[in-house]
């Protein structure tokens, strides 16, 4: 049957269109066009997921797994669950909007642009899916190479030096990162992440525990710098202004989000916990950080890479709470914010097309002339400001709620960062689309949205819309994938309500317990 | 039946021996293109004979000294196919006013004679008659370009440095024969048993242990032997480089790999440690030497240097799977750098010219394929997933860590990280716009030779990384020679 490989299919769908692209003549648009098919295509399959995803059935669904090569032990294991079931969908939804908002801005080099946007598609969807850890590294890595690439073909500026610095600051922590999992491998013969966990939970490794704090703290470094996590952004706006939209869109976020909480979550719980202070900590300056320095840009790519940090603070805020509300709202901002920072990627770009500046200082008045493009630019400013009936106001709810009770000092600080986002959003609309018409747009008289652009924007807009309204269909997929890791189920079944303390007897943390709590 | 446990050997001497009559006997005024492709056939006869000879019980011949086995087959077949494809390289870079071309297609596979014998050689003074014969094929093929001033020097660099190891490994050997009164690496073995069980080892035993090491050590271009090497790759021709680079060093490392772990097996505690750092040299030299390379050749031999490291990574592992990484790391650095030199030596031109890392600019745009070609291996020698690169690098590592080496792992891997960027480079400056009237937007289209070096190289490179399950199976038999060696002793 088709459907038993539907993750195959899914992942690498786009990995045969490359190769068909490779060999597809470049004149012409037949690159452009057969690219949309085949991301359509395989966000028609992806479809087929949350149809047939089961929300009351534990564990991992629509699993593949079979040997790849025997020794050393990899196995092709490939399987989703509720917490990477949206994701995939985020990034095969993703897929059509990234050819649709390069259909006119990459118009040299398309085979190259296309040939590796389809490789960064399996890549990404390979890092959802796969559930060896060899299997997962490679997707992880090879999720950098076309980025880079690209950003060095397509920087405007300067783009080989943008290339190289996001090359490295990913691939080095990604070298210790493999030292983790190759000594993981040495002590437990495997790669197998439902292996791991249930021998990591039951200590059977023997590995001590301060080797295991190591091994939690090289993965998770290697995520934050992926995410990025305060300290180590130092490549995220480099990238968002020189990267293509189509990459700029799926750079940030996700990938490190969802890595964060599938291997320390999953497989380091107790490590997780002990540096969760710190972590929180690191969100809240990251929230206020991106705010602040979001509020003093004019560039508009800027402010948005800015903006792009404090909504992924957030999200990190949420799953190092360790509360379910906090968990869920954390994993449904990592969708929202690849939703909203993308149209907002995407209507930056659109505006550059037509005056060649991002610097908002010389824009001003557009409203009158680009109604359509000012209404799609509120809305998606609206919703990443969180207002209610917006996706964003369920993520930033459900984080604040869920990690209210046990860090109150903290999130009353990162509420702040709320409301500086919305001034800085609400201060970039009303200088771009109102205001007195500046000399820019009068001299350049430039068309409202045409269909192209209409049919890139609206579902986004929809989406953001619906995500609001009906929230409890995404959470419900959600709540089943967070609900599996360990230490968050055995809370619940001892019918702890929000906040998640230590699983087990250990020394009691102080910035948990003043955090207080029912217990 | 001795001489079948020789084919692939006599295979590449008498195509060797043909090649040099036809070209002494041909006139003077027919193109020697033609021999190039003979040469291909006794090739592909040579990469049979050594797929045949797998079927071959196990055993010795000729009074002992040669020996077939999973190893040798393993590495017969690696050095008939970097024989192969940097014959097929060489055809592409050869104009029709270069001289002594006949020479050189005979030299590349007298020269694979030595390298093939250096893997089967269970005799130590055959190992030397072989690693000569591997060597001075070498020394004449990197001065083959005798108008080019750069050509000879770097040949005669190489014959002086080169000439100056072997007598170390000679010498090694002679003192090895002091200490245990045979050559025979069966026999050294157990012999060093012998001592060791009576606590009685011969004090020269160490300084023809610490010898060896010193001339395998320059043969691979370990550093810090190393001070040759980036001299003699900008200097040779690049299809010279191809095969010197590979094939030369494979062989060394099976050399490496039959005398620690067929001969000294007792001595690993003093030639661990002494690889552990030779491997951290290695890697630490090679790579922050190519950092500041401004020519690709350079660039190159010094990665070389630091892959020679990666590959002693995998003896400090003790065990079958360090053997088996090894062997597997050899074949997948000798895929993406006969590659890689494949490309720079189309691009340079006939005489090289053009190998500074500026040159590449605009590649892209003069020729997507070679650019796309040389990226991927450029992506590769990264340590990129889904290439042989990776799996190399990471079944070496794995192995590593398997034996307790948790810092030089850590070591490498950082190592492999800071490495990237010169890698990177290379590749933005691939798909940078050209700058003007760069000489790179005149290169000529590859040639059907070329395009089937750089086939069957970056096939074999991604087959490496995506399905490496023969290759490793073979490897891992490989391994099983040595059958002293299944339980790290740690």
């Amino acid at each position: 049957m088709l459907t038993d490989h539907i993750l195959t299919l899914i992942t690498f769908v786009p990995t045969a269109g490359a190769i068909v692209v490779a060999f597809l003549p470049r004149r012409g648009r037949a690159i452009q066009w057969f690219t949309l098919l085949v991301v359509l295509a395989t966000f028609v399959l992806s479809l087929h997921l949350p149809a047939h995803f089961n929300a009351r059935q534990n564990g991992f669904q629509f699993e593949e797994n079979s040997p790849w090569i025997t020794s050393p032990a990899i196995r092709y294991h490939l399987g989703v669950d509720g917490l990477s079931l949206w994701l995939v969908l985020l990034a095969t939804f993703l897929g059509p909007i990234g050819v649709l908002v390069s259909w006119r801005a990459i118009h040299e080099r398309t085979k190259e642009f296309y040939f590796l946007f389809l490789l960064q598609q399996t890549a990404m969807i390979g890092v959802f899916v796969a559930l060896d850890l060899f299997l997962y590294y490679g997707f992880w890595e090879l999720s950098l190479v076309p980025m880079a690439i690209l950003i060095a073909l397509f920087g405007p500026n300067r783009g080989r030096q943008t290339a190289i610095k996001f090359f490295l600051y990913t691939f080095i922590p990604s070298a210790l990162f493999l030292v983790a999992i190759l000594y993981l491998y040495a002590k437990a013969g495997t790669f197998d992440f439902v292996q791991l966990q249930s021998a990591l939970a039951a200590g059977s490794l023997g590995i001590t525990p301060q080797a295991l704090s190591w091994l939690s703290l090289a993965f998770l470094v290697a995520f934050a710098v992926k995410v990025p996590i305060f300290p180590l952004h130092g490549w995220l706006s480099d990238v968002i202004q020189e990267a293509p939209t189509a990459m700029a869109m799926v750079v940030a976020g996700k990938l490190g989000l969802y890595s964060i909480f599938r291997f320390n979550l999953g497989l380091f719980p107790e490590q997780a916990r002990a540096i969760a202070p710190l972590m929180i900590v690191l969100a809240v300056i990251g929230i206020l950080y991106g705010a602040l320095i979001a509020l003093a840009q004019t560039d508009m790519k800027r402010l948005i890479a800015y903006s792009i940090l404090g909504n992924l603070s957030f999200c990190i805020l949420g799953i190092f709470c360790f509360a379910l509300a906090g968990l869920n709202g954390a994993v449904f901002q990592t969708l929202n914010e690849g939703l909203t920072g993308s149209a907002l990627l995407v209507l930056v770009t659109l505006l550059y097309e037509r005056y060649h500046t991002c610097d908002m200082t010389l824009y001003g008045g557009l409203a009158a002339r680009l109604p359509w493009l000012a209404t799609l630019f509120v809305i998606t400013s609206l919703a990443l400001i969180g207002l209610p009936l917006f996706n964003g106001f369920i993520g930033e709810f459900l984080v604040l709620s869920g990690s209210f009770a046990s860090h109150p000092r903290w999130v009353a600080a990162a509420t702040l960062g709320v409301i500086l986002s919305a001034s800085y959003m609400l201060w970039m609309v009303q200088r771009i689309f109102y205001g007195r018409e500046s000399s820019l747009s009068l001299n350049h008289p430039a068309p409202d949205l045409n269909f192209r652009e209409h049919i890139t924007l609206w579902p986004m807009a929809i989406l953001m819309l619906a995500m609001g309204v009906l929230s409890p269909y995404w959470i419900r997929g959600i709540q089943s994938g967070v609900l599996q890791f360990p230490a968050i189920a055995e809370r619940q079944a001892h019918g702890a309500n929000y906040v998640l303390m230590h699983a087990t007897p250990a020394p009691p943390d102080p910035a948990h317990v003043t955090g207080g709590g029912p217990r | 039946m001795n001489a079948l446990r020789i084919l692939p050997e006599i295979v590449f001497t008498l195509g060797g021996i043909l090649v040099m009559l036809a070209d002494a006997l041909l006139p003077k005024s027919r193109p020697r293109k033609p021999l190039g492709w003979l040469a291909v056939l006794c090739a592909l006869a040579a990469l049979a004979a050594s797929f045949w000879q797998a079927q071959l019980p196990p055993g010795t011949a000729y009074y002992g000294v040669v020996q077939t086995d999973a190893f040798s087959v393993f590495f017969h077949v690696l050095i008939a196919g970097i024989v192969l494809a940097s014959l097929l390289i060489t055809l592409d870079a050869v104009s029709p006013e270069t001289e002594g071309l006949g020479e050189l297609f005979a030299l590349m596979q007298f020269g694979a004679v030595g390298m093939m014998l250096m893997s089967s050689a269970v005799e130590l003074l055959l190992v030397f008659v072989a690693l000569e014969i591997s060597s001075i094929s070498t020394y004449i093929m990197a001065g083959y370009r005798r108008k080019s001033a750069k050509s000879p020097e770097s040949a005669l660099k190489y014959f002086l440095l080169g000439s100056f190891a072997t007598s170390f490994f000679l010498y090694g050997i002679a003192l090895i024969f002091g200490a245990t009164g045979t050559t025979r690496i069966d026999a050294i073995a157990a012999s060093i048993a012998q001592a060791v069980a009576g606590a009685r080892i011969d004090p020269l035993l160490y300084i023809g242990l610490a010898m060896i090491i010193i001339g395998l050590g320059f043969k691979v271009s370990a550093a810090p032997f190393h001070v040759w090497t980036p001299d003699v790759y900008e200097g040779a021709p690049s299809p010279v480089v191809a095969l010197m680079s590979t094939g030369p060093k494979a062989a060394a490392f099976a050399v490496l790999l039959r005398i620690a772990y067929g001969a000294l097996p007792q001595l690993h505690d003093h030639w661990v440690p002494i690889l552990w750092w030779l491997a951290v040299i290695s890697m630490t030299i090679g790579n922050l030497g190519a950092l500041r390379q401004r020519n690709v050749k350079r660039m190159l031999a010094y990665s070389s240097i630091a892959h020679a490291g990666y590959i002693l990574v995998a003896f400090t592992a003790l065990s079958p799977d360090g053997i088996a990484a090894a062997s597997f790391y050899a074949v997948s650095y000798a895929a993406m750098n006969v590659g890689i030199f494949a490309i720079v030596s189309h691009t340079g031109g006939y005489d090289d010219h053009l190998t500074l890392i500026d040159d590449y600019r605009g590649l892209a745009y003069a020729s997507p394929l070679l650019a796309a070609v040389m990226a991927f291996f450029l992506i590769s020698l990264i340590g990129i997933p889904f290439t042989g690169g990776f799996f190399g690098k990471f079944y070496v590592f794995s192995a590593a860590l398997h034996s307790g080496m948790v810092w030089l792992t850590i070591i490498g891997l950082i190592n492999s990280g800071i490495a990237a960027f010169y890698y990177l480079r290379v590749v933005a400056a691939l798909y940078s716009e050209p700058t003007g009237a760069s000489p790179i937007m005149a290169v000529e289209r590859p040639s059907f030779p070329l395009l089937l070096a750089i086939f069957l190289t970056a096939a074999a490179t991604l087959i490496l990384g995506i399905v490496p399950g023969n290759v490793l199976h073979a490897a891992q038999a490989a391994a099983q020679t040595y059958s002293s060696v299944s339980t790290p002793s740690r």
